[in-house]
């Protein structure tokens, strides 16, 4: 690791003076993406801006038709919340099999969002239960926030205060593992909300995004049959020396299916 | 560049001067000599580093040393009674033959504390997706899910080969 | 005996230290003062290294001295050599370049170690070593071996004219063939056994300190033994007597078969220690590991069975084409020859044998020895081949086995080994017993009303154990009190010698076993004459050592017990710690303290209770074994289940069945590791794509069965214990085991074989045909 001055402020607000004032600095959340990249010297940042010491980034509560679970909320509070598991158990399910226990009682939503790690779950989750993001600036649907890549509608002073959930009919997340990191090879998180579907795809692609073949084959009948037929493409999907991008398109349709059935 | 951090480490207070890019697992091992904590990689994948922090596992290959400041770590070492009897784990790993080389063994034993407390109850099968996050190369994980089995589920246990 | 003796499955010794976090492995040693070395290692898979600028690394905080190899030159430093001598049919040897501890003006691989940098702190030294500019020309680089066989191959060796530095051949073809033409069944299969990292959980890493006073050089390093790498490091590379370097390695995180190699990163470190009359430590992370340590087979085998019209067995060709990596490592070229042709062709007679090894130089690390070391490919090999004659034959696969068996003893292999004892059918029928091979197809048409698709193997196997060296010292030692210290070269980095050994000084003996403590790890104190371990040795090698030492113990107990006893030491007996003459008794620790006690010895004999033996072996042993897998298909996905893994071995007389458990579990999880996941991936310009946990797999929980374990133990016949090695068998009958279920899960989708490992991908398109 390269070094770098570290900070933790206790406000937001200091919190957003330090992005202002660093060179290069960076926020560091649950650090279970950013540490790793740290120590393989892949990055240099010249501080690094603690988010545990902001205690109202953290919790989840229900807000009318809505679950608003904070930025610096662990998988493991997700996974267990009582909230989250009445409201939106999709959500619950897929917080509990994100990387393994030590890693789901340090990484968080929020870090996980900012960092749009194309085979990271929340993504999937947030495209699929048509989430907002909300910052310290604005609120940004998911659809608008993820843009390729590790590459998001963040700017650069711009923090991650808490994730909004409309809470859905029914919803299911249906994950397919990679085979030595564990992370999602395709994710596929389905929700039913009145007339509206949204398929959220994660893992298979640059990004997180919207089946929309799937989503409106399912708003016509909300059945595994009903998108036996559909095809993704695997033209814009990625490929590694474990799955090709066929096979990754192949496998959206499956857990489509399946989340479908269990929803 | 460095800075006091100062943190409860199986119930001592202790304190170091580490710069901010120490890790947790480097403060332990190289700064207070509590070597039982192991690094097995360098991606958070194998869990050699298991620690338990405010109560919880986590890997403390991917946790700063300035993070852990003014928390309770609790380390292999600091699992066994003062008098030097094993945590029921520890044992359950001796009884089942839940070690062989031992260097995964201080993560594996750490974790598998955090599971009991989370799982009581568990089955093989939760058990297995419980280690997700500790490789072995040795046991084949045979003898340490027994182990974890024993300890939350005793009548899970099916090693019938040798009394 | 007993509680605790041969056969008991006595709880582990070293446990309760272990489990508290009171191992010592390599890391855990630091001296106040040391420095820290990092090496700075090629980023290119071949090129010249035209300039190399260190001048801002000099300058760098913290920063000691850079070493390069003009610095190894300058002091003379030779290069290191692979001992192999192998020859082609022709008589032409076999060239074996050497590799330069340091690259010298070229590299052959990414991560071969290019600079040392010392610096006071292992951050300084790794920022300096970001600073060494390295002005590299690359040149094409070749990663697999059938790919540098074709004539337009990058060379890796400029001095050679090919990447083949030789062809073996076990004898002409032609009278194979004439067999081979006459068969009335004939079977091909090709089959790329894929090239993985060992990957001990502990990373590489060593303290090199020097002691100028003494003149000694103390290395602590993950090995198997240290005898050998003492001996080389001493003589070879630092021009020392072997007595002043001492080589600890108290706690071992794993070894594999690939720990007992002299790595060139432990003689730079040698080397630098003393130039700089220090200590420098070195901690790889698991990156550096992946490129540090050498890897596994990365064989690819075509081979041909004939069988005659009631399916056995007339002739076998096999061509193997061995990827060595850019250098020969000390075992590289032998594998398969001596590896895996010390048991070829397995389980099974063939009349006719023709074996062709190519080993190919390619822009890769080098491989060596990984648990089994040429065994896993070649019973991999010969059961696929097994399954597919079955088809050709019409015959069910246990049937084609039991016609094929080596059922008479002593067998001479046709490489001229001799198998001494085994009961193959015997294995094989109790495996099938444990698995309920009868009622499968009941099963599998219960899992097809459910949509899956559901598959049995059966894999017999064979291993060879206790080879090479055929020599290792044990030294015992009894205190006054009567407890007793056995000084072991045979080194546990996690089969539980202490255990082990302490069980049979208990048999032995009648001591306590936790009144039996075990040092090992340490050059200064192990016997001059051991070696260490590996290839499955050290129940035969150390176990027989040490049963003959206990009898010297015994045999100067009884004369000192006479004494005692006011009898003739040939009167005496000895049994369970006790010694009798007549009425008259006395325990081994009395006699054990009158050893100590000059007053009470027989005339002229030398005080002390001190016995070492240098066990000699008569043969290697012959583990084998018989392994069921059977597993279920989502076809939708491709993705495979194990739901039952039954493991019959043969591992001679068992010393603790806790153990040989462990060790079969570890090594059917290594080997359905390879079945399912582990692979070392390079690209096409010889990257490493797979350097970390990340991207390779690593067996998990979730991925290794359950599995069952039994015994069809018949004892050796060439050694003193009649015991059988135990580490290797897991490995060996994993991989065709899990292979031949899948296959037989597919078999309405012509899939005869896949290449390991399976991936739910791979088996998804050949469900589906897509290649």
């Amino acid at each position: 690791m390269h070094n770098f001055a570290y900070h933790a402020p206790a406000s937001l607000d200091a919190a957003l003076k330090l992005i202002g004032e660093k060179e290069d600095g960076k926020i560091i959340a649950g650090g279970m993406t950013l540490l790793p990249t740290l120590k393989q010297r892949l990055a240099a940042p010249s501080d690094l801006i603690d988010l545990a010491g902001l205690p109202d980034l953290r919790g989840v509560k229900k807000e009318g038709g809505h679950i608003v679970i904070g930025a610096m909320t662990t998988h493991y509070e997700v996974a267990t919340s009582d909230v989250v598991k009445a409201a939106i158990p999709a959500l619950a399910h897929l917080a509990s099999i994100i990387g393994d226990p030590a890693v789901r009682h340090r990484g968080t939503i929020g870090g996980s969002l900012a960092n749009s790690d194309p085979a990271a779950d929340y993504p999937g989750a947030a495209m699929g239960l048509n989430a907002t993001i909300v910052t310290n600036k604005r609120a940004i649907a998911a659809e608008d926030y993820f843009l390729g890549l590790f590459e998001t509608a963040l700017e650069r002073d711009e923090i991650i205060v808490s994730v909004r959930f409309p809470i859905p009919e029914k919803a299911a997340y249906q994950k397919f593992r990679h085979p030595a990191s564990g992370y999602a090879v395709a994710g596929v998180m389905v929700s039913k909300t009145g007339a509206q579907v949204r398929v959220g795809v994660t893992g298979a692609g640059p990004n997180a995004f919207r089946a929309r073949d799937f989503e409106a084959a399912l708003e016509k009948s909300f059945t595994a049959e009903a998108i036996k037929d559909v095809k993704m493409s695997p033209d814009s999907l990625l490929s590694d020396i474990h799955c090709s991008a066929e096979y990754r398109a192949h496998l959206v349709g499956v857990l489509a299916r399946r989340a479908v059935a269990q929803a | 560049m460095k800075s006091k951090v100062t943190l409860t480490v199986n119930g001592k207070e202790r304190s170091a001067e580490v710069e901010p890019r120490t890790l947790l697992a480097e403060l332990l091992r190289d700064h207070l000599g509590l070597t039982g904590t192991h690094v097995g990689c360098d991606t958070t994948q194998c869990g050699c580093c298991v620690v338990h922090v405010d109560g919880k596992a986590v890997k403390s290959c991917t946790m700063l040393a300035v993070q852990a400041a003014g928390k309770q770590v609790t380390t292999i070492e600091g699992l066994a009674k003062p008098d030097g009897t094993l945590h029921p784990m520890q044992e359950a790993f001796r009884e089942h033959h839940g070690l062989q080389c031992g260097f995964c063994t201080p993560g594996m034993v750490m974790m598998a504390v955090d599971i009991a407390r989370r799982r009581p109850g568990a089955d093989e099968k939760t058990v297995r997706e419980e280690l997700e996050g500790n490789l072995c190369r040795c046991t084949g994980y045979q003898g340490i899910v027994e182990a974890i089995l024993s300890v939350v589920n005793p009548g899970a246990v099916k090693d019938h080969h040798h009394a | 005996m007993g509680q605790f003796g041969i056969g008991q499955p006595l709880r582990r010794l070293e446990d309760p230290r272990l489990l508290v976090g009171g191992g010592r492995y390599a890391d855990d040693a630091r001296i106040e003062g040391q420095f820290w070395g990092v090496f700075l290692r090629s980023p290119h898979a071949h090129a010249d290294i035209l300039a190399m600028d260190l001048a801002a690394a000099r300058a760098a905080p913290g920063v000691k001295a850079i070493f390069t190899a003009a610095d190894l030159d300058a002091a003379g430093m030779p290069d290191m050599a692979c001992e192999v001598e192998l020859k082609s049919l022709a008589g032409e040897a076999m060239a074996r370049p050497q590799r330069p501890i340091l690259a010298r003006g070229k590299t052959r691989f990414v991560g071969e170690c290019v600079a040392l940098v010392v610096a006071d702190t292992q951050a300084h030294a790794r920022d300096a070593a970001e600073l060494i500019a390295v002005d590299y020309a690359p040149r094409p680089a070749v990663a697999g071996a059938q790919a540098a066989l074709r004539p337009d191959a990058p060379r890796v060796w400029d001095e050679l004219t090919s990447n083949l530095p030789v062809h073996w051949e076990n004898g002409p073809v032609g009278p194979v063939d004439a067999a081979m033409a006459g068969a009335a069944h004939r079977v091909r299969l090709r089959i790329v056994n894929d090239r993985l990292v060992p990957a001990p959980m502990e990373p590489k890493g060593a303290l090199a300190a020097w002691d100028k006073a003494a003149s000694k050089l103390t290395l602590w390093a993950p090995t198997q033994g240290g005898r050998r790498i003492q001996a080389t490091i001493a003589k070879r590379f630092l021009g020392l007597e072997q007595e002043q370097v001492r080589v600890i390695s108290q706690d071992v995180g794993g070894g594999f078969g690939m720990r007992g190699q002299t790595y060139p990163e432990y003689v730079a470190l040698g080397f630098a220690a003393r130039a700089l009359d220090g200590a420098v430590k070195w901690r790889a992370d698991r990156t550096e590991t992946f490129v540090s340590d050498y890897h596994g087979r990365d064989q690819v085998n075509e081979a041909e069975m004939g069988l005659d019209a009631q399916g056995r067995i007339v002739a076998l060709k096999i061509h193997t084409v061995l990827n060595l990596g850019a250098y020969m490592a000390e075992n590289g070229p032998r594998l398969p020859m001596e590896g895996g042709g010390r048991i070829i062709p397995c389980c099974y007679h063939a009349p006719h044998f023709y074996f062709s090894v190519k080993p190919v130089f390619t822009n890769t690390v080098s491989t060596d020895t990984y648990r089994g070391a040429g065994r896993p490919e070649a019973n991999f090999l010969m059961e696929r081949l097994m399954d597919k004659a079955a088809a050709a034959c019409g015959l069910p696969r246990d049937e084609i086995r039991r016609r094929n068996f080596i059922a008479q003893f002593p067998y001479k292999t046709p490489l001229g080994y001799s198998i001494d004892s085994g009961d193959f059918a015997a294995g094989l029928d109790q495996a099938l017993r444990m698995a309920d091979w009868a009622q499968f197809e009941t099963r599998r048409a219960e899992a097809k009303r459910r949509g899956k698709l559901r598959g049995i193997g059966v894999a017999a196997f064979i291993e060879a154990a206790g080879g090479r060296a055929p020599v290792e010292d044990m030294r015992l030692q009894a205190a006054p009190d009567g407890s007793v210290t056995i000084f072991s070269g045979s080194h546990s980095h996690g089969q539980g010698h202490a255990t082990v050994f302490a069980q049979l000084a208990h048999e032995f003996l009648g001591v306590a076993p936790e009144r039996v403590t075990l040092v090992q790890g340490d050059t200064d104190v192990t016997p001059k004459g051991s070696i260490g371990t590996f290839g499955s040795r050290s129940s035969m090698m150390g176990g027989g050592g040490l049963k003959a030492a206990a009898e010297k113990i015994v045999a100067k107990g009884k004369r000192i017990a006479a004494a005692l006893m006011q009898s003739e030491a040939e009167q005496v007996s000895f049994a369970q710690g006790v010694f009798r003459a007549g009425a008259s008794e006395v325990s081994f620790a009395a006699v054990a303290a009158a050893a100590h006690d000059p007053a009470k010895l027989p005339e002229g004999m030398a005080p002390g209770l001190d016995e070492s033996h240098l066990f000699q072996r008569e043969a290697e042993n012959f583990p084998n074994g018989c392994h069921v897998c059977e597993v279920e298909i989502d076809p939708e996905t491709g993705t495979t289940e194990i739901l039952r893994y039954v493991a019959v071995d043969d591992c001679g007389i068992v010393l603790n069945p806790l153990i040989v458990h462990g060790q079969v579990h570890g090594g059917v999880a290594q080997g359905v590791g390879q079945a399912t996941i582990e692979k070392v991936v390079y690209d096409e310009e010889a990257q490493l794509v797979s350097a970390s946990f990340m991207d390779y797999g690593m067996p998990r929980a979730s991925g290794v069965p359950y599995i069952e374990a039994g015994f069809n133990a018949v004892p050796c016949k060439t050694n003193p214990l009649g015991v059988k090695g135990a580490g290797e068998a897991g490995a060996c009958g994993a991989p065709p085991a899990y292979v031949g279920a899948v296959a037989d899960a597919l078999r309405d989708f012509g899939a005869d074989h896949i290449d390991m490992p399976l991936t739910p991908e791979k088996v998804w398109r050949a469900i589906h045909g897509k290649g």
